[in-house]
């Protein structure tokens, strides 16, 4: 960053916008993949599997589905990096929150 | 009046990082309010199994009816982007049917929490009832004016598109919003999990 107060302003370089933008038939292909997970989903909640393989099996299809409407759906995926890494914080601040305060309690000890 | 009003607009879209300040600004909001609902879904989780007297969560939920909730607040994501896709393409008729329908989508899932809420408080579960009642109300009510905003939003797109008042380039506010709303939608894919689908442990006591 230049100090000298006389020296011509720098250009400003242009808004970056996501590049790409995925076609309706892509959309779709994520949206029914989305319904698809969730289906599983329910249906985990249903069958025999239980304890700590159902809480596995769902968390991560509910974290597939998280990163496929965060990078699809709201753009992370093509859009510039300083996004993804500002709602990363956010995000993974909650998170950090989350476990501190249950390990805190003993949650899971129970 | 208009001159200013255009320029006002380009301003904002020649910054020196490169990035609009409009997007920023949306994206640390919703940075801010992943700590809102983390810090809810962590008080739900914390107390859940606490509750002294029930109702108990495995004594109201219908994971049937919410399961649909939730295909219907993804199907309203999905309409989102094609009104976004709609608006990039300059077809603003085709945009303005896919908000309204996302704002109809937006309608149809807090009308089934309305429902839900209701039918929890006919079976005895209040804010009051219980420390599972506290959180959970507290949690999805949440959850649900945040869609009622959402949704106001949307409506508000579509009139403001009817009378002109989009800036050149309609296809930018269609994204806020929209960013909005997939948050709103991601939010839901969380608490689905965690509130309705991994089974709650049982108080102490309660066989």
């Amino acid at each position: 960053m230049s100090l000298d107060p006389h020296a011509p302003p720098r250009p400003a370089p242009p808004v970056a916008h996501a590049e790409y933008h995925p076609s309706t038939r892509e959309y779709v292909r994520v949206g029914l993949i989305l319904i698809a997970l969730t289906c599983i989903e329910v249906w985990l909640s249903y069958s025999s599997i239980d304890g700590w393989k159902l809480i596995a099996l769902l968390l991560t299809c509910t974290l597939i589905k998280f990163l496929m409407v965060v990078g699809y759906f709201m753009h992370l995926k093509f859009d510039n990096g300083r996004f993804s890494r500002l709602f990363a914080l956010g995000a993974v601040g909650a998170f950090t929150l989350y476990v501190v305060v249950l390990l805190m309690f003993g949650v899971w000890g129970h | 009046m208009a001159d200013v009003t255009h320029d006002a607009v380009h301003t904002e879209h020649v910054t020196s990082t490169g990035l609009s300040s409009t997007k920023l600004a949306m994206w640390l909001f919703l940075a801010s309010e992943c700590l809102l609902f983390g810090g809810l879904i962590t008080a739900y989780v914390l107390y859940r199994g606490q509750s002294t007297t029930g109702p108990y969560p495995q004594d109201v939920f219908d994971i049937g009816y919410t399961s649909v909730s939730s295909f219907v607040l993804l199907a309203s994501s999905l309409t989102m982007v094609l009104s976004h896709n709609a608006a990039l393409a300059r077809d603003y008729a085709r945009m303005r049917l896919w908000l309204l329908g996302t704002a109809m989508l937006g309608l149809t899932f807090v009308g089934g929490q309305v429902f839900e809420f209701t039918t929890f408080y006919h079976e005895g579960l209040s804010i009051k009832t219980n420390l599972f009642g506290s959180t959970f109300f507290t949690l999805t009510g949440f959850h649900g004016v945040h869609v009622t905003v959402g949704i106001l939003m949307l409506l508000i797109l579509v009139v403001l598109s009817f009378r002109g008042a989009l800036s050149d380039d309609p296809a930018f506010p269609v994204e806020m919003v929209g960013l909005y709303w997939h948050f709103v939608d991601i939010v839901w894919i969380v608490i689905f999990t965690l509130v309705y689908l991994i089974p709650s442990p049982k108080p102490p006591g309660v066989p």
